[in-house]
């Protein structure tokens, strides 16, 4: 197919993009400052890391080869990003269209989420220039749950990219390509949520051979499974707090449609968030009991693994249950904090505070470990800022989009 | 365009299938009968730290000037000694121990190892292979014995461990512990062999060992085996390990991957198709 087959005009699509480039907005603000600030330091750091090893930046050690770049930027921020599955299977499996004006947000979260924090992990790698070798084939560790999660990673990563295509074409004006793109799209949603189903949960089977590494109240032959039911309460909790605060950040960017549907949405959210976190709840109690871990309470992970039952799993189920009754918002927001700080802890438990718990030498993040995170985090929100700013992600589609349709 | 989009999940999901159908565990068939295999005697070995000495030569490593004050505490191996001596005192005597790699007979390192930089040849040993590692140290998370060690300050870090002299083995010759250790303390051979030999000399001098080989069941059995005279719990060894090959706790999940990538698409179609006459919009849904 040529470019004139496409309908694409390669000289106004390169001006075009040229012009768009430009920012759209004040460039000093506040944000801005902070943010050019902490990635430039994170920048420096990243040389330093890549010339001296990764022990000059990083506290890790022989005892804890993993670190807060795996168990927060790649563990963490992969079960955040399952929002794009669990409402992709809300919208396009169940049909439920309310949730619609805010899957492409979702989506391009997800996206974001994937390319940085699971790029991340090519800087916690100690010989990243061999990340081809288990994709082209010269040597293929089928027997190991990361062969699994690395092609998962990368296959998923393109299914969320088709997925949010159509946006990039009509951005660019290119509306065969849409047309074309958009019919990928159920293919792709299929794909990707049975890609998430296992790669959320091999994540947690990661861990399934550290059995004597893990305390007891966090270690279980059923991590994949709490994994992956977790990461859709800490998926839709994104949801929920980042549409939030785009909600006030970019009003002026969005459509009336995901304006006005916006508290419907939240509560949708609040009672799914509830029945999800009820569930896992529960799993874990049957686990506790199963396991007759109660010998373990009586000390200071047990502490710690009640203050994260009872803080951050049956705390939020309660508020997100009121908050949904009540119809409250504010307490649909807090339940979604919440959450997303149990998924933390939980996170961190399982791969950085409960793993050798009886360590001579405890891990604790460096502040360049701490600082090339929120590198991390600000460049993909300065992406993600960009993008919305210029294409329909939650404004409408152009008007060609409408009159396209039969 | 229904049944398009089927046939194009279909084929995009068979695609996907090819690289993630597996195996299960590493080298299932016999637990290493003819694997090579090092047997530790600590009861004739006399803490005279040779062995530490030619593995730093053999492996070309930095050499540094040994005093007794090393065995005051006990010491992990590192990315600069392969094998080293701890010394466990109790009231009646010194017990000295040789610490290394165990070479599992279905290690947890190489199972972890994505791109197989980490292998368990069909001799027996485990290597490392450099060309092959990503750096990613799954296996130093997966050893149940901590035994691989990264080179955090380096720009191009090695996984260091020790491999039985696995390339002094293909020539024909023996690991440099077995071959200088004064003592004949450790012993080179098939596993078979020296696991008759363990026995023969706990029955021989029941007095003298404890019933009990370290490395005959632990993790599924080890290609290195010791023998002590007191409980292996008194000198640190680790006893909580199990009996089943670690592999084996990823068996499950991995075999449940290519059934959700088979089972999942169809039965999401399915729902799709069902909840259509449901909720009336899933039409309207799809041609957003």
């Amino acid at each position: 197919m040529s470019s004139n087959e496409l309908g694409i005009n390669i000289k106004s699509t390169y001006k075009f993009i040229l012009s768009e480039l430009k920012p759209k907005s004040k460039i000093i603000t506040h944000f801005n400052v902070i943010a050019f600030i902490i990635i430039a330091i994170g920048a420096v750091l990243i040389v330093l890391r890549f010339v001296k090893g990764l022990g000059a930046v990083t506290n890790l050690s022989q005892e804890y080869p993993w670190g807060i770049w795996i168990g927060f930027d790649v563990i963490t921020g992969v079960a955040f990003a399952g929002g794009a599955y669990s409402l992709c299977f809300i919208v396009y499996i169940l049909g439920d269209k309310k949730y619609k004006p805010i899957i492409r947000v979702t989506v391009l979260n997800g996206f974001l989420a994937y390319v940085f924090y699971a790029g991340a992990l090519l800087l916690d790698l100690g010989k990243p220039w061999n990340v081809i070798n288990p994709i082209i084939g010269n040597s293929f560790g089928v027997s190991s749950v990361m062969f699994l999660v690395a092609w998962h990673f990368m296959l998923y990563m393109l299914t969320e990219l088709v997925e949010i295509s159509p946006a990039f074409a009509e951005w660019l004006g290119w509306r065969k390509v849409r047309k074309y793109l958009h019919g990928l799209t159920l293919g792709a949603v299929i794909l990707g949520i049975t890609l998430s189903t296992l790669h959320q949960s091999g994540l947690g089977a990661l861990f399934l051979m550290a059995k004597n590494k893990i305390h007891p109240l966090w270690y279980s032959e059923f991590i994949p499974i709490l994994f992956f039911v977790s990461s859709i309460f800490a998926g839709l909790s994104m949801v929920i707090v980042e549409g939030s605060i785009s909600h006030k950040v970019f009003k002026n960017r969005m459509s009336d449609e995901v304006s006005k549907s916006h508290n419907s949405i939240l509560f949708g959210l609040a009672k799914i968030c509830a029945v999800v976190l009820y569930v896992y709840l529960f799993l874990k109690l049957l686990l506790f009991i199963h396991g007759e871990h109660w010998v373990h309470l009586n000390s200071q992970m047990g502490v710690l693994w009640l203050v994260e039952m009872i803080g951050f799993v049956a705390l939020p189920c309660v508020i997100f249950t009121q908050a949904f009754r009540y119809r409250n918002e504010l307490w649909v927001k807090i339940g979604g904090i919440i959450t997303m700080l149990g998924i933390i802890l939980n996170r961190l438990n399982v791969s950085v505070i409960a793993f050798k718990w009886y360590a001579a030498d405890r891990y604790f993040p460096s502040w360049m470990e701490i600082e090339i995170t929120l590198a991390i985090i600000f460049l993909e929100i300065l992406v993600l800022r960009w993008i919305i700013h210029r294409m329909p992600i939650l404004s409408d589609s152009p008007v060609w989009v409408k009159n396209e349709k039969h | 365009m229904e049944r398009r989009t089927f046939v194009k999940t279909l084929g995009a999901i068979g695609l996907s299938t090819l690289p993630t159908i597996t195996k299960g565990a590493e080298s299932k068939s016999s637990p290493g009968e003819e694997f090579n295999a090092i047997l530790i005697d600590t009861t004739l070995c006399t803490g005279c730290r040779t062995c530490e000495e030619v593995c730093l030569e053999a492996n070309g490593m930095q050499e540094f000037e040994m005093n007794d004050s090393d065995l005051e505490k006990e010491r992990d191996t590192s990315t600069d000694q392969l094998t080293l001596i701890n010394l466990y005192e109790n009231e009646e005597n010194e017990i000295y121990v040789k610490k290394q790699c165990m070479h599992c007979s279905q290690p947890a390192c190489a199972s972890a190892c994505l791109t197989k930089a980490m292998l368990k040849t069909k001799e027996g040993p485990v290597i490392w292979r450099e060309d092959k590692c990503m750096g990613c140290r799954f296996c130093m998370l997966s050893c149940p014995f901590d035994v691989p060690k990264f080179e955090y300050h380096s720009a191009n870090p090695k996984i260091v461990k020790c491999t039985m002299c696995f390339e002094r083995q293909q020539k024909g010759g023996l690991p440099a512990c077995v071959e200088n250790c004064p003592s004949e303390a450790i012993i080179f051979g098939k596993r078979t062999e020296l696991l008759t030999e363990a026995k023969r000399r706990i029955a021989e001098s029941p007095d003298d060992y404890v019933n009990h080989i370290y490395g005959e069941h632990e993790a599924g059995g080890t290609c290195v085996l010791y023998l002590s005279s007191v409980p292996f719990e008194e000198i640190n060894f680790r006893t909580n390990l199990g009996n089943d090959a670690y592999p084996e706790l990823t068996t499950g999940f991995l075999y449940s991957v290519p059934l959700v990538i088979i089972l999942w698409p169809p039965f999401l179609l399915a729902m799709r198709n069902a909840m259509k006459g449901k909720v009336n919009n899933a039409e309207e849904v799809e041609n957003e």
